[in-house]
């Protein structure tokens, strides 16, 4: 095993991967821009070292910066988090390159998946279905509408190279499109500097579920089951569970099985190790591969707390060179969990809410975990996104775990800023949330104030 | 005529309107960049564009007027 780690990230995830990092006795490096100075993840790590100004591209983004971090401390090893750098093939070849581990995949199955048109031909060609759509991507305009007549109207068209919601949009006819082709042009040429879309088929009303993948460099990988995460504003995750409300008390055994295996062949087709998800959308009985993650995610909490694996502590292990010690037959889940993303926003328009927590009271209880980044005090700004914690709540089944959500939203006060706290309370409290009746429009019909 | 200001703390991404511009009420004039989001600012009332108060990358405050309409 490695000595010390940096951790080339910020907020929640740079304090939890040190929490654990820690817990095995390593020593921890955090990385911090100047905004970031006085948050609890720089103090608590062992060192903590300025990479640069608030921008991300000047800080968070900065390969040579981190790597001068991780050489001037003497770090041995770099853990990404999510966001930022984390699924970026050329920081993972820097750090090769400067003798430090990374933990996370081989830099070239993330470079294989990255692509998401050539991540596509790999796992088709593996027998996982996908969502159908072009198979490369569309350079111009003429082409783009010729395309979305060959998959059928509605289309979602995303901009080549990016993720997480940025510069991607339906459209219901040709018209439409040419309006959103442009737009994610747009934003594909100014935030990934490259040109071009993709178009896939766009389902009104889909589930968002993903499977956690957890592979060694021995050529051992299992998949740890699945989780929910439906419940989206502006393409992004708000509420995650596990397990998925659709396969609730052995629903759909066929499907829960054949979603299992998809993932699992997916991940061998990239040559995956580490820790990974397989991202699929649910719509009429059936699944399709949409991406596959290379890195932890936001949501890993849910599966970590209803399988009782550290999927962080396996990331290290993993890493350091050490065989995957779980067989697939060990993986069991137990119980319910969810994950509320509390966000410094609105929680009617979701608009950002940047500033000084003045009153941070966070729950307690029975089942209750709480990863925030923030603690009373601390000031949020506009730089980076708006996740301030992650209550995450479990219990014997689902309805136990909505009972102790709701006493633990109950109990739970941030005054300063706004936070959707007030949504979360309306979500589990609604009715077809509480029937598990999920999909990606939740949110504009239901839990509304 | 209401100066148009930047609802939330942010970065400018883009300016969408032109010093001379006749704009519309709901418009969009500004497109503000904040915690990963893109929010567009859009003029309450119509009218022209007399004078740009921002540039491209420029951080400013909830509050801040960004473009004068006259």
């Amino acid at each position: 095993m490695f000595r010390k780690l940096l951790i080339a990230n910020r907020g929640e995830i740079s304090r939890r991967i040190g929490q654990v990092a820690r817990s095995m006795g390593l020593s921890t490096v955090a990385v911090y821009s100047d905004a970031d100075e006085k948050l609890p993840f720089v103090r608590e790590a062992d060192e903590a070292v300025r990479i640069g100004p608030p921008p991300p591209k000047d800080s968070y983004l900065s390969i040579p910066a981190l790597v001068e971090a991780a050489r001037r401390t003497g770090a041995d090893a770099v853990h990404p988090g999510y966001g930022f750098l984390s699924e970026n093939a050329e920081l993972a070849r820097a750090c090769a390159e400067a003798g430090l581990i990374w933990v996370g995949p081989p830099a070239e199955a993330m470079a294989r998946m990255k692509d998401k048109s050539q991540a596509r031909r790999i796992v088709q060609a593996a027998g996982v279905p996908v969502v159908p759509g072009t198979e490369a991507v569309v350079p111009d305009l003429e082409a783009c509408l010729r395309e979305a007549d060959r998959i059928g109207y509605p289309v979602l068209c995303k901009a080549a190279g990016g993720g997480g919601g940025i510069g991607m949009a339906a459209a219901g006819g040709p018209a439409e499109l040419e309006k959103v082709f442009r737009q994610c042009s747009d934003r594909a040429r100014a935030a990934f500097g490259r040109e071009g879309v993709y178009l896939e088929k766009y389902f009104p009303r889909p589930r968002h579920i993903e499977v956690q993948v957890l592979g060694d460099h021995h050529g051992h990988l299992i998949h740890v089951l699945e989780r929910e995460c439906s419940i989206q504003r502006r393409h992004q995750k708000v509420v995650e569970e596990a397990p998925s409300p659709l396969f609730q008390g052995g629903a759909h055994p066929e499907l829960h099985a054949a979603l299992l295996e998809a993932a699992v062949k997916a991940a061998r087709a990239f040559g995956y190790a580490n820790a990974g998800t397989v991202e699929f959308l649910y719509s009429d009985g059936a699944v399709h591969f949409i991406e596959m993650n290379a890195r932890l995610q936001v949501e890993h909490p849910v599966t970590e707390l209803t399988t009782g694996l550290d999927l962080i502590g396996w990331q290290l292990r993993i890493a350091a060179g050490e065989p995957l010690a779980v067989r697939q037959e060990d993986v069991r889940r137990s119980g319910a969990a969810i994950e509320l993303r509390v966000y410094a926003e609105d929680p009617v328009r979701f608009f950002p809410s940047p500033g000084t927590i003045t009153v941070w009271r966070p729950p307690s209880g029975e089942g209750v975990r709480l990863d925030a980044g923030y603690e009373q005090g601390s000031v949020v700004t506009p730089h980076y996104d708006p996740l301030l914690a992650k209550l995450i709540v479990s219990g014997r089944d689902r309805e136990e775990a909505i009972a102790r959500s709701k006493a633990a939203l109950d109990a739970f006060a941030v005054e300063g800023i706004k936070t959707n706290l007030p949504l979360h309370r309306r979500i589990v409290s609604d009715p077809a949330f509480a029937r598990g009746a999920l999909d990606t429009r939740f949110l504009e019909e239901h839990a509304r104030p | 005529m209401a100066d148009v200001t930047a609802h939330i703390t942010g970065t400018v991404w883009k300016i969408t309107c032109q010093v001379g511009q006749a704009v519309a009420a709901g418009e969009t004039v500004v497109i503000l960049e904040s915690m990963k989001m893109e929010m567009p600012v859009e003029a309450l009332d119509g009218g022209t564009v007399r004078e740009i108060r921002c540039q491209e990358s420029q951080a400013v405050n909830e509050g801040d007027v960004l473009v004068v309409l006259g």
